[in-house]
């Protein structure tokens, strides 16, 4: 497989609590048809960082034996979510078992305010967060597109900011550009869009609002060839991301002809 | 043998005591370098599950990472 080459003064890796991370893609592991499957759309994918979730052993192993066994954490630096949590209290706590059973202080803070839409609990995020920033963990705090929460949380002492494309699993894509760049224009810490999107024009377009990186998951799992999706995801965000740092050229409501017009036969 | 009923998981469960939490991981032959233990809704310390006695009523939640996103 080819990677693009690009000036290397612009290709900088992505720096997220003084850890640098080769890819900007970022993947789940959740809800693949099989563990196989999953295996292989991660190796495809390029992720460097993927996401883990902390649940009950079950005791009559009547499911599998956790997602370790079939996940190197030396291939992976895995990000353990708070995903399924209510209020500030339970992700606080999930997110302690998580830095007791991994290998890591990073947490993908999610506290979740609606089951419909599965979109963030604000308030509760910013509790949190300011919790876990206070016992050392680095915080990245799953959030909605708005720029206020945003910048709360990026004082609270996160460590990143991911507002997302659209709720998780919905696959609707990026539904407000405007927001989300607004977001990383002015925030400092890194801002990863997750949740929403559904295939990789919606990666690239992501990208291209000139955001550090992306997280995702259905879109790969529930891909009918989640190996085949998760290239083209990876494409697509090294594509959208050598896009926005090419600069794209203005839009003009009337046409500019990129053939000269001058030495035209009388 | 003794034992000791506890709750594991949120289900009530006998086994065998006195115990340790480190006793219980084997006795459910669960490997305790990918399992946490939360006694009480403390966090057990993985060098500490062989000093940690459980008693009769004590909640146990074990948990481990699974997929997700």
């Amino acid at each position: 497989m080819t990677t693009v080459q690009t000036d290397p003064t612009t290709n900088t890796p992505l720096t997220i609590g003084g850890r640098s991370f080769s890819s900007r893609l970022m993947v789940g592991t959740g809800k693949y048809r099989t563990n196989d499957d999953m295996v292989r759309a991660l190796e495809a994918s390029g992720a460097e960082i993927v996401t883990v979730a902390v649940r009950r052993v079950d005791l009559d192993r009547t499911r599998d034996q956790g997602i370790l066994y079939h996940l190197s954490p030396e291939q992976y630096f895995l990000l353990a979510n708070t995903a399924g949590c209510y209020t500030a209290d339970e992700a606080v706590r999930y997110a302690r078992l998580a830095r007791e059973a991994g290998f890591n202080e990073f947490v993908k803070l999610e506290v979740i305010g609606d089951r419909e839409t599965l979109l963030p609990d604000t308030e509760g995020l910013l509790v949190a967060a300011r919790e876990l920033v206070a016992e050392g963990f680095k915080v990245l705090a799953y959030t909605n597109d708005d720029l206020v929460t945003a910048l709360r949380l990026e004082d609270a002492g996160c460590a990143a900011v991911m507002p997302l494309a659209s709720p998780i699993g919905s696959g609707l894509g990026l539904l407000n550009p405007y927001g989300i760049r607004t977001i990383k224009r002015r925030l400092s810490v890194p801002v990863i869009v997750d949740a929403g999107v559904g295939t990789a024009s919606d990666a690239c377009l992501t990208m291209e609002q000139g955001v550090d990186g992306m997280l995702m998951n259905t879109a790969l799992a529930e891909a009918r060839d989640p190996v085949a999706m998760a290239t083209a995801m990876r494409l697509a965000v090294e594509a959208g991301h050598l896009a926005f740092l090419a600069g794209r050229m203005p839009r003009r409501e009337v046409a500019m002809p990129s053939t000269p017009s001058a030495g035209m036969l009388e | 043998m003794n034992e000791i009923e506890i709750l594991i998981n949120g289900e009530p469960r006998r086994v065998p005591g006195p115990a340790t939490a480190s006793d219980l991981l084997h006795h459910l032959g669960l490997d305790p370098r990918s399992v946490v233990v939360e006694l009480n809704r403390r966090i057990v310390r993985r060098l500490q599950l062989s000093d940690t006695a459980l008693a009769d009523g004590d909640s146990v939640e074990l948990v481990h990472f699974v997929g997700g996103g």
